[in-house]
């Protein structure tokens, strides 16, 4: 059970300081570590804010390759409710019958595909291809763009090397500015007119604002999706009993993929910009420094979870923080939730069990900590189910 | 069998029957406005936040400590709050009378 696990090496600092130091580009980072603690300030704006400068509370920090202001993730209240206000009817689309019933095609011929193959590396023929058709339904774009979104690889700012790549950028911001020409010039009923006819405050949004929603709508839920997908991939090869268990019992599915995301945490953490001299954790926290929320370890709290490292499908009781927490909490979570929910119950469906081949694990170099967050590639087969 | 009665933020009451499952699958599945249950009722996302009125608290009880951390975070709460999903249907809360925080 060793391939699919996912340790938590954040556990000897939270009980001892509930604090990690990282150095990210001579910009350093004290994490927050204990589940409490993480609430707590994401909750509290005015101290730990996230519209400083673009870039600057994402880890690693994006301050020298992106000028462009993600919103409403990198503003505050009270601006960030306005903005907020405008795209929340649109990406609580997925809990419609109709985008159900798309998304269930995409992820059932997904799956039906890699029944056919021998062998399949499942970050980029699996979970890659599944994140970028599911983004078709999301934006309300053409299906053919996917093909398009595959192409850029797993990280739209990341090299393989993993080093921030400005290049890369580029590609991102270029498609991206077009998307919005084509929109004023033929609109459509994509997100893309749906923001040009978009207004902030009794006026229309700027090319720039449209810029940040679509740059964070690509970006926020694109390594996140593919690692939480191959994680499940890589979680159910080692637990056969638990694809069944979810066949006879689908009712726990919307548990399941709660307890999935609190174990995964698809996005290790995420940073604020401190506003005041302060404490955190007893310990002093200057103005202008930043500190980080980190979701990854608060979610492995024994404070607040019994038998953290665990994966118990039906956990009752489950207050994680794997979509983040308060004001800036995932945008993209309905949609996410819908992937993972479609997922397993395809998954349950269909599959009799998995077969790791090889892989090799992605670990994040947070400095004091390594912490797996996925594989950059695993190899599996997939065995229908007779029956 | 239990009667139970929504008041939402602007103002409109709705009464719904339930037998078993939470208060907050009930409200989800009638589209109670201000009551979405993101997270399917494992208490992480405080999005069916009600304040219980002051003459039912005794037929729900008061929040656990777990739902008293996520509540102390949220908007508007005050000692009547809980978390509808953390609120089984049962003939004890028959008559209970919910607003909607949102």
């Amino acid at each position: 059970m060793e391939k699919s696990k996912l340790t938590d090496p954040f556990e000897k600092a939270r009980l001892e300081t509930g604090l990690g130091e990282m150095n990210d580009q001579n910009d350093p980072v004290t994490m927050l570590l204990r589940h409490k603690d993480v609430r707590k300030s994401a909750h509290n704006y005015k101290t730990f804010q996230s519209g400083a400068t673009p870039g600057r509370i994402v880890i690693p920090s994006e301050v020298d390759i992106r000028d462009t202001r993600q919103i409403p993730f990198e503003v505050d209240p009270p601006e960030h409710k306005d903005y907020r206000a405008i795209i929340e009817p649109w990406f609580r689309r997925p809990l419609q019958a109709e985008y159900e019933k798309k998304l269930t095609a995409i992820i059932t011929s997904i799956v039906e595909h890699a029944l056919t193959k021998e062998s399949i590396e499942v970050v980029t023929e699996f979970s890659l291809p599944l994140q970028s058709n599911a983004l078709t339904l999301l934006i309300n774009s053409d299906a053919s763009e996917a093909e398009t979104w595959i192409s850029w690889g797993t990280h739209v700012f990341r090299s393989e090397g993993e080093a921030l790549d400005g290049d890369k950028a580029t590609v991102l911001y270029d498609y991206i500015e077009n998307q919005i020409e084509e929109a004023i010039n033929s609109p459509s009923e994509n997100l893309f007119t749906k923001l040009v006819n978009s207004e902030f405050q009794g006026r229309k949004l700027t090319k720039e604002e449209i810029k940040g929603i679509m740059v964070l709508t690509f970006a926020g839920g694109r390594d996140t999706v593919i690692n939480a997908v191959t994680n499940s991939i890589a979680y159910f090869s080692e637990h056969p009993e638990s694809l069944q268990r979810i066949q006879k019992e689908p009712e726990i599915i919307g548990n399941a993929v709660e307890e999935l995301i609190r174990y995964f945490s698809p996005l290790t953490q995420m940073g604020r910009v401190v506003t005041e001299d302060t404490y955190v954790c007893e310990h002093a926290a200057k103005a202008n420094s930043r500190v980080s929320l980190c979701w990854a370890s608060a979610n492995r709290d024994e404070k607040v979870f019994e038998n953290p490292n665990e994966i118990i499908l039906d956990r009752k009781i489950n207050p994680h923080v794997g979509f983040g927490f308060s004001h800036h909490n995932c945008l993209g979570a309905t949609h996410a939730r819908q992937i993972m929910r479609i997922l397993l119950k395809t998954l349950s469906n269909k599959i009799q069990s998995i077969d790791i081949l090889d892989y090799k694990e992605n670990i994040e170099d947070l400095d004091q900590f390594k912490r797996k967050v996925g594989y950059d590639s695993i190899h599996v087969k997939f065995n229908p189910k007779t029956i | 069998m239990a009667k139970i009665t929504f008041i939402t933020s602007d103002n409109e009451k709705i009464t719904l029957e339930g037998t078993t499952g939470s208060v907050m699958a009930l409200a989800v599945e009638n589209n109670i406005k201000g009551i979405d249950g993101d997270c399917g009722g494992v208490c992480s996302c405080a999005t069916c936040h009600v304040h219980v009125t002051p003459e039912n608290m005794a037929k729900t009880g008061e929040a656990s400590e777990i739902e008293m951390d996520m509540l102390e975070l949220d908007d508007n709460t005050d000692e009547y709050s809980r978390l509808c999903c953390q609120l089984e249907i049962s003939d004890a809360i028959d008559g209970v009378v919910l607003k909607v925080a949102k």
